[in-house]
Order: structure tokens, then C-alpha cells, then sequence
């Protein structure tokens, strides 16, 4: 079986490593430095897991190859590029996109008729350099149908990540779990950016905690509206996190910190657009909406 | 007429240089600054910029060397108000102790330690340069009136008043301050904390649709809380806000708040959404958008110890 990993950031590379321990696999990466430094060194992991492994990897879609699993790893914000540069590629392969938020697969959609299988994944690391990532959080990905694809096809990818190493698991409809994780996201990333805080106590209790589980109601009301029953409560998501022992830096903290855009429009912008087509205020998704992306044009 | 400034940092030393040029009224500082109590004991307090002023007084650090003053004029950051006017309340025993600080409550606090208390609001602006020097930013007037449940006579708020005016910091004193003092948190309210949050200028805070309306949100909770009161603003809110947002007014501006979060300074935040949430409950007003604020600028100030 092969397998090719779009995208080589720090959730890209876990899964192409892990995954690299039981099948084949070949990475598209953006640049040819990166391609090169892969196909040199090989792609190390450290922290929960301890290895290297061979992969190939390549700028050029064509040179790796068909595949019987593309996994879509970018950030949402680079995802309409990276769709773009698939099309044409991969005919036999089953797409599967990771990305926070809504709406990554109807971009991939958009681009081919490959089927399509939805996940969400919250797994996390660091990226150390081009061939070596830290796995520090093994938290799971969630699987689930999304066009031309069955319950059945979510298990057996499930159970391929977790045969690599990694925790998965299938679910026959992702909409609740992706929800609960838009939920989550939407308001843990964006008052962790606005505040410099890591999700760590303060967003648990007093203040803070207060309009943490404010926004969480705001996203809960969408959700209704949107006839979607959440699966875990984004609130008890929030709590148990934050009880891990140690702080987690979401991703858009380590945007804002490095000045780098990050993943709010795929994130509260595409909950503040579901309220809206549903007629749901969101006062306080939306005040945070613009303050984060305020901050983003403060870079300049 | 003796007058001691209680907190002598940028705005105190507006008051307090200006003040010792009358012949009529005799000038202390109180504030806890050694390098810039000795400076201005050894050289006068030195204004520049919107005015040249050089004012004699005496600076002390040690509340127990004031004598009785027939007015003190509270001029700290609103966090320090209860500690400033705790040590120096002796010295008000027969006197009238006005602020002119920024926020709400800070009259609550100095009337828990004076019997007659003014409240009041300024807008002139500056900027400590060194010890015993301020650059003076922004002209402005100051409002002065009666502090309701512990009132000064309004007699001797316009003997304050009337001081202040001649001594170039033209003030007014009125029955109900309270109108001008809630503009003024209003605005600092809806702004300070969107520029501090952002780190945007106040003119890029307003030409941003969706901030624009956020801080309208901020306004809007502000003026019902103020009208759940009986306040009556002396002027819109939003009105200041668009002409801060000029070029050729305050665009640029970097507000105070933005500058305590670059040097990971504690904000006055309380005093400002803090006070308009405190106010807001008290009145069955509610005010999500001020709360919210309030607590990711907390939240910024507890990342620095995190």
C-alpha cells in the first residue's frame, strides 16, 4: 500500500513518519530544499515516539507516484493552493483532509473527483526542522465519510494510523465531532492568541473561564441551528485540556507570536458565516473575529 | 491656599507646575519616586512642550512631612489610589480632595478615607521624560464637581476650579460631573483596550469596518449603563472617537493601554470595562462586550507571569 502526505508541516510529518513504519509513503512538500533534506536525512521523530524513517518525497505530485491514500496536512490557509496543485494527480486515491475548521473538503471538492474522507485531528508537536518533529500531544484523529466514501473506508484508515502508531478512530458521521472541535478551536485558539496565554487554568476559571464557556455556549447555539448534535462537549474538552500538567500552545498563539497569518477565517470565520446563514448572534465570536484578524494586519 | 498633588507622574505635574506659578497658592507632591521627588526638590518640576514651565514646590516621599492642605488633587494610575490616599488622608482633614484620574471608582475609594471629595475628569495628556521633567502632550480641560455620596462644597470647587484656570489648566466646576467623566471612560473604554489587544493605532483601530463596530458595541454598552445612572454624556462618545481618528488629530496614537502591554505593565482595565461591568450589574445593565474585554486584557497580564 502507498500513501502520500500533502503537506509537511508538523501534523503532515507525524503521519508521514508513523505511517512510513508500515507502508509506503511519499511526501509533497512545498519546497525543494525540503524535498531534498527528506530524501537525504529520512524524517526523524522524537519526543513520544523515538526513529527515523526512509520517505520520498518530492515538490512535484507527479513524481510520486498513485497512491492509494493522499492525506491533505497543510494549513487551511494554504489548502486552496495546495488542492489546485493536486488536481489531475492521484486518480486511484482516496482524499482525506485534516484541516481545522469547516469547509477544507469542499476546496479539495473543488478540485477532483477523488472520494473524500473528512478528519479532524488532534494531535500535536514541533517542528524542529525540515526533518525532524516532536510528537507531544497523541491525542487522536477523528475519521468519518465525507463524498463517495463508507463508514467502512474511515475504519480501515483508522486502523491503518493506528497500526503506525498513532491513536484514530472511524465515526459514520464526522459532523458532531467536527463540530465539537470547531467549537473548541474557535474559542480556545483565538482567546489564547489575544492573550498570550497557553490553554492552561486561566481558561477554566474566573474571568477568563467565564467567557470561555460563553463563546463555547455562542458555538453550541450555531451548532443547534445547524441541526448538528455535538459529540464531546467543547466545555469538558476545554476543562479536561487544561488539566493535562502541562500547557499547550495552540498553533494560533505560535502564529501570532511568530507574525505569521493564522487559521481564523477557516476557524471563527467559518463559525461566524454558519451563525450568520442561520440567523444566530454571536456577539462574542464575533468581536474576537476581528480583534484576531486586526492583529494579523498589526504585523505590518 | 495650600495644594498637595497626590501622585505626581505625567498628568500630576501638569497640575502641580503649573499651580506653583501663582502667587497665591502654595504647592506639595506627594509620590513614590525618589529620583523624581530629589529632582524636582533640587531644580523645580520642569514642563515642555505645550507649555514652558518650571514650577518650585515641594516633593516629598514621606506622607508624614505634608502639612494640612486646604485641597489635594489625586493624579495616580487608578490601581494605586486606595494606598496613595490611605498614607496622605491626615493631611485632607479639613480639606476637599478632588481626582482627576482615569476610570470609575476612584472617588468611591478616596471618600473611604476623606470626608469631602470632588470628582472630576482631564484630559490634558503627557509623558514623564525624566526626573523632574514632563513633556506636556495634549492641552484639555478638566471638569470638577461635587463627589454625590461625600460631596465637597461647591464653593470651594470653584475655588479649586478658579486656581486651575488661572494657572493656564482651564477647569470647570460643576453640580454633575458626572456626564464628562463617563464620556471620557467611554471612549477609554471602547479604545484603549482594542488597541492594546491588537496593537493597532487608534486611527487603524477605526478604519477597520468590523473593529469600528466592535467598538461601537463597547460605546453602546457604555452609554446605557450611563443612562440606567441618570448621567447625561456632555457630548457622543462617538463623536471623540472619529476625531481622534483624524491624521492630523491622535491616528498615530498609540493609546496608554498598548503602551503598558509592550513594557508588561498592569493596565488600568479595572477602572475602565472593569468599572462599566461593576456599574452595569449594579444597575441590572448587561454589558457581554465590556466583559469580555475586560477579561482578555486580564488574561494578557496574567500570561506575563505564567
Amino acid at each position: 500500500m502507498r500513501v502520500v502526505v500533502a503537506g509537511a508541516g508538523t501534523i503532515g510529518s507525524l503521519y508521514a513518519a508513523h505511517l512510513a513504519r508500515v507502508v509506503d509513503v511519499g511526501v509533497l512538500t512545498r519546497r525543494e530544499d525540503h524535498a531534498r533534506t527528506l530524501n537525504e536525512r529520512g524524517l526523524q521523530v522524537s519526543g513520544r515516539s523515538d526513529f527515523t524513517v526512509r520517505v520520498s518525497a518530492s515538490t512535484d505530485p507527479g513524481e510520486l507516484g498513485d497512491a492509494e491514500l493522499v492525506i491533505v496536512a497543510c494549513k487551511g490557509g494554504d489548502l486552496e493552493p495546495l488542492a489546485a496543485h493536486l488536481e489531475g494527480h492521484f486518480a486511484g486515491a482516496t482524499m482525506m483532509t485534516t484541516q481545522n475548521g469547516l469547509g477544507a473538503e469542499e476546496i479539495v471538492a473543488a478540485h477532483g473527483a477523488w472520494p473524500l474522507l473528512s478528519a479532524v485531528t488532534f494531535m500535536s508537536g514541533t517542528r524542529h526542522d525540515d526533518a525532524h518533529v516532536q510528537y507531544v500531544l497523541d491525542t487522536a484523529t477523528w475519521i468519518g465519510p465525507y463524498r463517495d466514501t463508507s463508514p467502512e473506508d474511515a475504519a480501515s484508515v483508522a486502523e491503518l494510523i493506528r497500526a503506525s502508531g498513532l491513536k484514530a478512530e472511524a465515526f459514520s458521521d464526522l459532523r458532531p465531532a467536527q463540530w465539537s472541535k470547531l467549537i473548541f478551536n474557535a474559542t480556545v485558539n483565538a482567546v489564547s492568541a489575544l492573550t498570550g496565554l497557553p490553554h492552561d487554568f486561566h481558561f477554566a476559571e474566573g474571568m477568563l473561564g467565564d467567557l470561555v464557556h460563553d463563546l463555547v455556549d455562542e458555538g453550541k447555539a450555531v451548532a443547534a441551528a445547524a441541526g448538528v448534535d455535538l459529540g464531546e462537549d467543547p466545555w469538558e474538552m476545554n476543562v479536561h485540556a487544561t488539566r493535562r500538567g502541562h500547557a499547550h500552545y495552540p498553533s494560533m498563539l505560535e502564529d501570532v507570536i511568530a507574525g505569521r497569518p493564522t487559521e481564523i477565517e477557516l476557524i471563527t470565520g467559518s463559525l461566524v458565516r454558519e451563525a450568520g446563514r442561520h440567523g444566530v448572534p454571536v456577539p462574542l465570536h464575533t468581536a474576537l473575529y476581528a480583534l484576531v484578524r486586526a492583529k494579523e494586519a498589526s504585523y505590518s | 491656599m495650600r495644594v498637595c498633588i497626590v501622585g505626581c507622574g505625567a498628568v500630576g505635574s501638569l497640575f502641580a507646575a503649573n499651580l506653583a506659578q501663582l502667587d497665591d497658592v502654595e504647592v506639595w507632591a506627594y509620590d513614590a519616586s525618589r529620583a523624581h521627588v530629589d529632582a524636582i526638590n533640587a531644580d523645580g518640576l520642569r514642563l515642555s512642550g505645550a507649555g514652558e514651565v518650571v514650577g518650585r514646590l515641594r516633593a516629598t516621599l514621606d506622607p508624614g512631612e505634608l502639612p494640612a492642605c486646604d485641597f489635594g488633587i489625586v493624579a495616580t494610575k487608578a490601581m494605586h489610589t486606595s494606598a496613595a490616599i490611605g498614607a496622605t488622608a491626615h493631611a485632607f482633614a479639613d480639606g476637599c480632595v478632588a481626582t482627576v484620574q482615569n476610570g470609575l471608582g476612584n472617588e468611591e475609594a478616596i471618600a473611604e478615607h476623606v470626608a469631602r471629595v470632588i470628582r472630576g475628569t482631564t484630559f490634558p495628556a503627557g509623558r514623564l521624560v525624566e526626573p523632574g521633567h514632563v513633556q506636556w502632550d495634549v492641552k484639555g480641560d478638566t471638569t470638577l464637581g461635587p463627589f454625590e455620596p461625600r460631596p465637597a462644597p461647591i464653593a470651594d470647587v470653584e475655588r479649586l476650579a478658579d486656581a486651575c484656570t488661572r494657572a493656564g489648566m482651564p477647569t470647570h466646576a460643576v453640580r454633575d460631573a458626572r456626564g464628562p467623566q463617563w464620556r471620557k471612560v467611554i471612549f477609554n473604554a471602547s479604545t484603549n483596550p482594542i488597541g492594546a489587544l491588537t496593537g493597532l493605532t487608534h486611527g487603524r483601530v477605526c478604519e477597520r469596518p468590523d473593529l469600528r463596530r466592535l467598538v461601537t458595541g463597547l460605546v453602546d454598552e457604555g452609554k446605557a449603563v450611563a443612562a440606567a445612572q441618570g448621567i447625561t454624556l456632555d457630548a457622543d462618545p462617538e463623536d471623540l472617537i472619529d476625531h481622534a481618528a483624524k491624521p492630523e488629530v491622535a491616528y498615530d496614537h498609540k493609546a496608554s493601554m498598548l503602551q503598558d502591554i509592550e513594557a508588561r505593565r498592569t493596565t488600568e482595565i479595572d477602572y475602565l470595562n472593569g468599572g462599566i461591568v461593576r456599574f452595569g450589574r449594579e444597575h441590572a445593565v448587561p454589558t457581554p462586550l465590556n466583559q469580555a474585554i475586560w477579561a482578555l486584557v486580564k488574561g494578557v497580564e496574567d500570561s506575563w507571569t505564567n
